[in-house]
């Protein structure tokens, strides 16, 4: 079985925003770049399914200029066995699962991994999208992924409610925390072997976007903390009702 | 512009943050022309159905059905009504099933999206929407270019406002070929009476200097007191004290609350993502420079464990007044 998980390149979690001259994008000097952290837990737990003998390869792709070829070499690195890199610059979501469509449609997988959003621009939207764009089955909200003889066994978990799904491929599942635990990171051996595994790069077919963006904020500034004494603290409870009025 | 909202059910009735996208679509309406049409797929009583009209919706449709299709036919499902009732813009609830099916829909109509939006149009002619991005370190204007747009509202953002009308209500059924899956139900473990933390007006949450897992019990009964959802900070349900579906940030989840306390916790950036919508933050930390305190409106120094007994007192005394 044949596993692809998309990649997204992000920046770093703790990254303080900056908002680009052009007003439309952040600054993005000084900005070191990862997997997105839920696309690092997909691509985790394919691994695992590789190492246990489930999967027989694994492929990442994502849909990017060449400043994601480093997040893409990190994911060969940690054990994928090629990548495929997509070559624009990708205006929304659209762009995105378009130019991911077009990947599977000249290489079928049996499985697809995408992560459940991206830390950046948080759309949620390139899994369903790329499930509709193939009218595939498609599973969200995904917690746990098992194969046993072909056969997947799939955790869902919405709002505390769980649900386990059998399923077959060819089928999508958008990736939710609990995939897998904590993210594997590549080994030193692992870095030399990511050197001259394959990095495919295709051009991009489309640049249709269906959205825009107009202008990057910062969100406004907090005004300043009203400090209670630790003596006092059901004061706070008053302050609610009367105060700030929302108890 | 007729706007068709998907109104989620839960156990026979709207889910909450129904009613907040139907008065959302109203006050939308005001500024697009067109029809306020809600529809509901699952099981519903016809007392709760009405009840769509008591905040704007003209036209209230149920399909109804013992269990949800699976996503891509329910999408696709959504799709046909979509253009039966002849809706250009589509209005979902910004959490897990929206966010799983609104994306298949928009392929299938082949229009943009809008995720985490947590107001109406600054314009509707180009559509412009603001959204959040980076968990809410920072707001981006999108234009939705497409014919169909399609907008997921944000938790308690907008606001239940009642503004009755008149309703056509409609019930139809589903053909069968809509309940054909590949997929097959093994088992549910469905969970009752809990106060979903996505939905939630009050959140009490706690993070690593509560010091022990065990230390939460005073935590769940200030939420119980006040009404609330519990919630954690990322390290807190790294370590297994607290289910991974209560973490809140860039990683977790991004919640609105009208009010947000934080006990023991520092404030991360990626934590203070999740959180910034809140109306009002408390903090609770022993660490006066805690970063938290930052963006807080409240805040006390002190120790959580001696701070919550009394804030629990407080809390059982206003809500038993």
């Amino acid at each position: 079985m044949k596993i692809l998980v998309c990649i997204s390149n992000v920046p770093d979690t703790t990254t303080k925003i900056v908002i680009g001259a052009d007003d439309k994008n952040i600054n993005t000097a000084g900005i070191q770049w990862i997997i997105n952290p839920w696309d690092e837990l997909a691509l985790t737990r394919a691994l695992e399914l590789k190492d246990a003998g489930k999967i027989s390869e694994v492929v990442v792709a994502n849909v990017g200029t060449a400043i994601t070829e480093a997040t893409l070499r990190k994911s060969l690195a940690t054990g994928a066995d090629r990548a495929i890199r997509v070559n624009t610059e990708p205006a929304d979501a659209w762009t995105v699962a378009s130019n991911l469509s077009e990947v599977v449609k000249n290489e079928p997988f049996d499985i697809i991994l995408c992560g459940i959003e991206s830390s950046d621009h948080n759309g949620s939207s390139v899994g369903g999208l790329l499930a509709g764009m193939l009218d595939l089955n498609f599973i969200s909200s995904v917690s746990g992924l098992d194969i046993e003889n072909e056969k997947l066994t799939v955790q869902r978990e919405i709002d505390g409610e769980k649900e386990i799904l059998e399923t077959q491929g060819p089928v999508l599942l958008v990736i939710q925390k609990g995939i897998a635990i904590v993210p594997r990171i590549p080994s030193m051996r692992g870095i030399m072997q990511a050197r001259t595994k394959p990095l495919q790069i295709v051009e991009a077919t489309s640049s249709e976007s269906m959205t825009e963006t107009v202008q990057v904020t910062l969100p406004p500034e907090k005004g300043k903390c009203k400090m209670i004494d630790a003596e006092n603290a059901g004061e706070v409870i008053r302050l609610l009702r009367e105060e700030a009025k929302v108890l | 512009m007729n706007i068709l909202i998907y109104t989620e059910t839960r156990e026979g009735s709207f889910k909450k943050q129904g009613f907040e996208l139907i008065s959302y679509a109203k006050a939308l309406s005001g500024m697009t022309g067109g029809e306020v049409i809600s529809l509901a797929i699952g099981e519903i009583f016809d007392e709760e159905l009405k009840k769509a009209a008591d905040y704007g919706a003209s036209r209230i449709i149920a399909l109804e059905a013992d269990q949800l299709p699976d996503n891509r036919n329910l999408s696709k499902l959504l799709i046909q009504w979509i253009k039966q009732a002849n809706a250009q813009v589509i209005l979902f609830a910004d959490n897990n099933t929206g966010k799983a099916i609104a994306p298949f829909v928009a392929a299938g109509l082949k229009a943009g999206i809008a995720t985490g939006i947590t107001g109406l149009p600054e314009k509707t002619d180009p559509f412009i929407v603001t959204r959040k991005i980076y968990s809410g370190k920072a707001l981006a204007k999108i234009q939705v270019k497409s014919h169909y747009k399609i907008l997921l509202l944000a938790a308690n953002t907008f606001g239940i406002k009642n503004d009755p009308v008149v309703p056509v209500i409609e019930r139809h059924n589903i053909e069968a070929e809509y309940f054909e899956s590949p997929n097959k139900i093994i088992s549910t473990e469905k969970q009752t009476g809990k106060i979903l933390l996505g939905e939630a007006e009050i959140v009490v949450s706690a993070g690593r200097g509560m010091k022990s897992p065990d230390n939460w019990g005073s935590i769940e009964e200030l939420a119980q007191i006040l009404g609330a959802a519990t919630a954690c900070s990322r390290p807190v349900s790294d370590e297994g004290w607290r289910p991974h579906g209560e973490h809140v940030g860039q990683t977790g989840k991004v919640i609105n609350p009208n009010i947000y306390f934080a006990f023991g916790i520092s404030g991360a950036i990626q934590h203070v993502a999740g959180i910034s919508g809140s109306k009002v933050i408390v903090a609770v930390n022993k660490d006066h420079e805690a970063p938290i305190f930052n963006v807080a409106d409240y805040g006390i120094v002190g120790d959580v464990n001696q701070v919550l007994p009394k804030m629990i007192e407080a809390a059982r005394k206003i809500k038993t007044e």
